[in-house]
């Protein structure tokens, strides 16, 4: 491995900068990635174009006419060390969703490889997935898909080498104490352990995107025939309460 | 009745686009648009028109158009047979449909991906602020036969019979790279094979990226498959886990974990994109201060890309229609000729 210290300020393309937090995946790293993000939107410095975030990293993308990667570099600089990012709060109006969800069958063929990998059997696995609470870290990848952690320590998982062709819009996968849920049909390099009938990109909708950063999920087992069902409801068997 | 243009026939990668929807990456919508973005710009230069305006693009094969009204065309990107009623067009040029006529586009002669460009503009429903459809999101869908695609309001129909030179781009050859975050995950010796490697244009490739295999072995990263997820922007060169670089395009994902050895710069993305499968390329490690300095010359030229553009000339004993082309166009300072460079 590289010795990396960290934040650390790089840039990313020809006309972005990516400022990173942490290497893996840590809940201070996500904080402050979050909070930087939204410092980033605050300060709306001229040039900038566009900003995001991953899990433990903000980006940022500015117009090139407007301004140089020194002048822009500075201005990062001088934001990251205006306080401790990774002491900041969680993001407000945050909620907590109940995502019913199959695990195995048909439906989701990799759970018993995923739960091999984890060390665990199919059954244990359906049961600690099924309980744990996870947050979403960052919203990417595809329209509305949210990244959710941390899992135990058993689930750090690697991906697989060769894609999966496709796995279904509503597919939840997992790799590296990760999990994710597709907005998409899409090819994959994690394992499929579950199947939703969530929507998390309603494109026709006043707020397309479900999920926000923040927001936690739950996603407890269903049954195959009660799947069936909830793909007629247009919340997919999905509840949400806000979290305080 | 609004001006339309009805698609008789379209072949399956014919999608409206523009420049994409930047301001959505946060929300995991990369931007998409154009896969050749030059093109769009050679298209309003044409036609004289907002470069933001929506064009069809046709990915390796076009279809059969007719217009509701008489209406100015243009043709950029990778040349395609074309033709309206059996008269054969020019590439690289603007023409009037005239209501009624039938215009067929058939296959690429070279590169991918073909456009045609409307006066008015495609006019769709905004999506998210933005017209592109974006497959790989679920924004749109490709275009339909028998679909009738609204047009915006033309000024006129001056301005057409005209051409510009493109830049070539459907050779590959040498694409320059910038280094990024993840660079260093790659160790010396390896970054220098890369540099030193010419690489093949797979069978495998859309507007989500191309891939490229390489002469000799692949390329592996000391951080393996358990990279964080980071996010990614078009031109990155994502080294999937059997070792071979994929170029990512418009409509890539927003966030991915594979390591990216670099970065593909916005003024030859168009190469990359319009590479057929068989197609040599080499990337070529520049400094970011030198590549910024490219692209914001690149910027410069393609606003400046209507300066270029002159009149279409053609030996007037193959036109049976002499008449109905206006050679010299009402817009047309007529030193063209003289300011070519």
């Amino acid at each position: 491995m590289i010795a990396q210290s960290f934040p650390r300020i790089s840039p990313l393309g020809v006309d972005g900068f990516l400022v990173s937090f942490g290497d893996k995946l840590a809940e201070p790293a996500n904080r402050a990635a979050l909070a930087f993000r939204a410092a980033l939107e605050r300060e709306s410095w001229r040039g900038v174009e566009e900003s995001s975030t991953s899990l433990a990293s903000a980006y940022l993308r500015f117009d090139l006419a407007a301004a140089t990667h020194v002048e822009m570099q500075a201005r990062l600089e001088g934001l990251l060390n205006a306080q401790d990012w990774c002491a900041a709060d969680l993001p407000g109006g945050r909620r907590l969703w109940r995502i019913p969800t199959v695990y195995g069958t048909a439906l989701a063929p990799q759970l018993e490889e995923a739960a091999r990998a984890a060390g665990v059997s199919a059954q244990e696995a359906v049961a600690m997935l099924s309980r744990t609470r996870v947050r979403v870290q960052t919203i990417g990848f595809a329209p509305g898909q949210p990244y959710l952690g941390e899992l135990p320590e058993n689930w750090d998982i690697p991906r697989q080498t060769k894609l999966t062709d496709n796995v279904p819009q509503g597919a939840l996968v997992v790799a590296i104490r990760q999990l994710v849920l597709f907005s998409v049909t899409t090819p994959t390099g994690w394992r499929h352990i579950g199947q939703t009938a969530f929507r998390l990109f309603r494109p026709e909708s006043d707020s397309p995107f479900t999920l926000r950063p923040g927001d936690e999920v739950l996603f407890p087992e269903a049954s195959a025939e009660a799947l069936e069902n909830m793909r007629q409801d247009p919340e997919g068997g999905a509840s949400c309460e806000p979290l305080t | 009745m609004t001006r339309a243009l009805i698609c008789h026939h379209a072949s399956p990668g014919v999608t409206v686009q523009d420049a994409g929807r930047p301001g959505y990456l946060a929300q995991g919508v990369s931007r998409g648009g154009a896969a050749d973005r030059l093109a769009l710009a050679e298209g309003a230069a044409l036609l004289r028109q907002g470069p933001e305006l929506a064009a069809l693009e046709l990915a390796g094969l076009g279809g059969a158009f007719e217009a509701t009204e008489d209406m100015r065309i243009a043709l950029t990107g990778a040349p395609m047979r074309a033709n309206i009623d059996g008269k054969s067009l020019a590439w690289n040029a603007s023409h009037l449909l005239r209501a009624g006529e039938r215009l067929v586009i058939g296959a690429a002669r070279q590169g991918s991906y073909g456009y045609l460009h409307l006066g008015g503009g495609v006019a769709t429903p905004l999506v998210l602020g933005a017209r592109g459809v974006h497959l790989a999101a679920s924004v749109g869908r490709a275009v339909q036969a028998g679909e009738r695609l609204p047009v915006g309001e033309d000024a006129g129909l001056n301005g057409v019979g005209l051409t510009l030179d493109p830049v070539p781009r459907y050779e590959g050859g040498t694409v320059r790279v910038v280094t990024g975050p993840q660079t260093a995950f790659f160790n010396p010796q390896d970054q220098e094979r890369f540099a030193a490697t010419t690489f093949t244009r797979d069978m495998r490739g859309n507007r989500m990226g191309v891939r490229w295999v390489p002469d000799g072995e692949g390329f592996h990263s000391q951080t393996g498959l358990s990279v964080l997820s980071e996010v990614i922007v078009s031109g990155d060169i994502q080294i999937t886990g059997d070792g071979t670089p994929f170029v990512l395009l418009s409509e890539c994902q927003t966030t991915g974990g594979y390591p990216r050895i670099g970065s593909v710069i916005p003024s030859d993305l168009p190469i990359v994109a319009q590479a057929v499968p068989g197609t040599r390329l080499r990337f070529e490690f520049i400094a970011l201060k030198e590549a910024a300095d490219i692209e914001r010359r690149e910027a410069a030229r393609r606003a400046a890309l209507g300066s270029t553009v002159r009149p279409l000339l053609r030996d007037p004993h193959d036109m049976a229609d002499l008449l109905a082309y206006q050679l010299i166009s009402g817009v047309s300072a007529g030193d063209e000729l003289e300011r070519r460079p």
